[in-house]
């Protein structure tokens, strides 16, 4: 006990010692929380659409009007010409560009229905079927004075656990998940592929110490640092970005001890695998950068093909993202949350037996 | 100084590309980026990751038996959109968006089918999981639009002076979101082999000194720099060939624009990359630093910031101006317009432009720094 102890002290050190070893233990994932936390969204706003009017009557003035009223579109380009649209929409200078028949205005007042026209860029098709959304949305209100009454709501639609859908309470709970990929299996990847680089591996193995007791004073300080890291962005998602915790805190620190073992033993595998430290990096590059993708932050797991979602369960991140979620915003009951947990508790075994068996192998 | 960041001899230059090219390929692990990499993140990015319509499992409470009620719930079921788990109550369902099993709730209340006969339909509910905004989006535009068409067939809504939209989606009616995510996985691709890979391997030459040792030859700076860059110069057109292939051949991405602007747009992308990773390196001299600068600065932002997935406008305004300073915001709008839309020298011309301004001022801040440290 005592030599291990000993070790993770030591171990400790070599982490925190120098300042630049500091800035890039904690730095970055500052960074990453600021910049992720503003950028990732999906929402679509002050986007700049064209117009082509051949009607110039008052219903196609009205509707410019509500266009530019609504706070999703910053600008309105007036076209003269098809010509002159489609360079705008081929040079992205507008997303999508509304095309006004003559006839419109002569139709409405006539009491028919008439259409227009909408042209967007399919090289952004995300962004552009949103915008075509908003377009919808506004042209469905235009010419209410000739209609006897105005259709009446049909769908009623509510979102729970985050009514106005803020972007920042999706990412925050999502960071942690993303943020432990990262820093658990960079710094714990770097450990002994560095002594051996360095060459003390060699002082290690002839010291007193057992080879069981190296490995965890190994992954004992990683473990800590990770752990640091994911509280302080539970506290900065509340205290900073607002976004309210309503589960449990010990259940939400379980999950979080249990998804960092596991991926501190993905981290100590590759590092047993590794001659060198560029080795070492590359490794767990390859291995967080699947693991954050796939999680089911970017897009759905249920997106994904069948057998592409079979590889995924072995994916940690995809398990812990709703439990980190859902103790946030859901007040995810303890049931739920082992349901989701244990495969990752199979997982943490089979990384951790794995990373040791490995260490084992390579130091005798 | 100046006299040798001048001399320039092409014997000397060959020589030592012919060195740098044989250390590339001697380590594997070099290799794996240049070509395993590739490959894993096209892999992800086309398979892995799809912003298609696809179908949302929500739950059903039909709360009234009514012929109206009965046949919508019919038309929810019948929804490619939609796969439907029917319940009585609302609590047990509830549950299960709490669990995450179902992303939301839809409710036929009693009445419904009554309220119709009364001329005055009341609408049906639709709770969403708001911890996930997109899908709570896509669900309610989606039973929004079965409610639509249901009663368009029922002829429950007359259509008067109403303004219906036609739209068209240019060079990608099909809306398959592949047709942006495999051209942005390219231009990520290309930073990690520009930036991380060149930070890398130059970080390790002044970690053990072995830059120093160069230094002392009668090399020029000039010679130096030319002689790291042209090998991964290469290797990176080389790994944009293989990623246009798989793109094309495995995931059916077009590519309608000319191969010769295609190379243009990446060789003038490379630039700047190449010039980021050699700076990071000169100012780190730190394998473990370079790697975390190089994957903070360049691969972060080609990701959040390039407008590859997040849409640049619907940022805060002081995020906005930082995503002026990364090069991958230029290259991302002209790959994408080359391989779904053809050539469009007026974009590429812009920001080709751009990608070499940045190249210019990335590439003088790496010679400012590696000056600093010889001194």
């Amino acid at each position: 006990m005592g030599r291990l102890k000993a070790i993770t002290i030591k171990e400790f050190w070599a982490l925190l010692r120098d300042p630049k070893g500091r800035m890039a233990l904690f730095i970055p994932p500052l960074m990453q929380m600021f910049l992720f936390s503003f950028a990732a969204t999906l929402e679509v706003r002050n986007v700049d659409i064209g117009l082509l009017d051949m009607s110039q009557g008052a219903y196609s003035q009205e509707l410019v009007e509500q266009l530019s009223g609504s706070s999703n579109f910053r600008q309105i380009e007036v076209f003269h010409s098809p010509a002159e649209l489609q360079q705008a929409i081929e040079q992205q200078q507008v997303i999508a560009a509304i095309v006004i028949e003559q006839d419109f205005d002569r139709r409405l007042t006539a009491g028919r229905p008439a259409d227009i026209g909408v042209v967007l860029d399919g090289r952004r098709s995300n962004a552009a079927q949103i915008v075509a959304g908003y377009i919808m949305r506004i042209a469905s209100g235009i010419g209410a004075d000739v209609r006897s009454l105005d259709p009446p709501e049909t769908v009623r639609v509510i979102n729970w656990f985050n009514p106005n859908l803020t972007y920042v309470w999706y990412n925050l709970p999502s960071l942690i998940v993303m943020l432990g990929a990262i820093t658990s299996i960079a710094v714990t990847s770097q450990s002994v592929s560095r002594e051996r680089e360095i060459g003390s591996f060699d002082q290690l193995m002839v010291s007193p110490l057992r080879v069981h007791e190296i490995l965890l004073g190994k992954m004992l300080p990683p473990l800590g640092v990770s752990l640091f890291n994911g509280l302080l962005f539970w506290v900065a998602a509340q205290v900073i970005f607002g976004v309210p915790f309503t589960g449990s805190f010990p259940l939400f620190f379980a999950a979080l001890l249990l998804y960092n073992v596991a991926l501190i033993g993905v981290g100590m595998f590759i590092s047993s695998l590794s001659q060198t430290q560029q080795q070492a990096f590359l490794g767990s590059f390859l291995v967080s950068v699947p693991i954050i993708m796939l999680s089911g932050f970017s897009s759905p797991v249920e997106n994904m093909p069948e057998w592409f979602q079979l590889i995924d369960h072995v994916n940690p991140a995809m398990y812990f993202l709703p439990v980190s979620q859902g103790i946030f915003l859901k007040a995810m009951p303890a049931s739920a949350v082992f349901d989701w947990m244990w495969p990752v508790a199979i997982i943490a075994l089979v990384t951790l037996s794995a990373a040791a068996w490995l260490f084992r192998a390579r130091m005798e | 100084m100046k006299g040798e960041l001048t001399r320039f001899e092409p014997r000397r230059l060959a020589a030592l590309i012919r060195k740098e090219s044989v250390q590339i390929l001697r380590d594997p692990s070099t290799l794996l980026i240049a070509f395993v990499l590739p490959m894993l993140l096209l892999a992800i990015f086309g398979f892995g990751i799809s912003l298609d319509a696809n179908s949302i499992r929500v739950g059903l409470v039909v709360q009234d038996d009514s012929a109206q009620a009965t046949s919508l719930a019919q038309a929810l079921r019948s929804s490619p959109f939609l796969d439907v788990e029917e319940d009585r109550t609302v609590p047990a369902l509830r549950a299960k968006v709490v669990a995450d099993d179902l992303r939301a709730l839809v409710v036929i209340p009693q009445d419904f089918g009554a309220s119709f006969d009364r001329g005055r339909p009341i609408p049906i509910q639709v709770a969403a999981d708001g911890s996930q905004p997109n899908t709570a989006n896509f669900v309610a535009a989606y039973v929004e639009g079965v409610y639509g068409s249901w009663a368009q067939q029922q002829g429950l809504v007359p259509r008067g002076a109403q303004v219906g939209v036609n739209t068209r989606f240019w060079w990608n009616p099909e809306l398959k979101s592949r047709f942006f995510l495999i051209p942005g996985s390219i231009a990520i691709v290309m930073t990690m082999i520009g930036t991380l890979l060149t930070a890398l391997v130059v970080a390790r030459e002044w970690e053990r000194g072995t830059l120093e040792a160069m230094m002392a030859t009668p090399i020029g700076m000039g010679e130096f720099i030319a002689s790291k860059l042209i090998p991964y110069f290469v290797l990176g057109l080389g790994s944009m060939a293989l990623c246009t292939v798989l793109g094309v051949a495995v995931f059916g991405v077009p590519l309608r624009g000319s191969v010769l602007a295609l190379l243009a747009i990446s060789a003038a992308f490379l630039i700047p990359a190449l010039g980021l990773g050699l700076f990071i390196s000169a100012a780190t001299k730190n394998q473990f630093m370079a790697s975390q600068f190089a994957l903070l600065s360049g691969f972060l932002p080609s990701f959040l910031l390039s407008g590859f997935i997040f849409e640049i406008g619907s940022m805060p305004k002081p995020i906005q101006m930082v995503t002026y300073l990364v090069p991958a915001r230029y290259l991302i709008p002209s790959l994408q317009t080359v391989f779904v839309a053809g050539d469009s020298w007026g974009l590429f011309a812009r920001d080709i432009g751009m990608m070499l301004l940045f190249g210019a001022i990335f590439f003088f801040l790496a010679f400012r720094a590696t000056k600093r440290s010889l001194d």
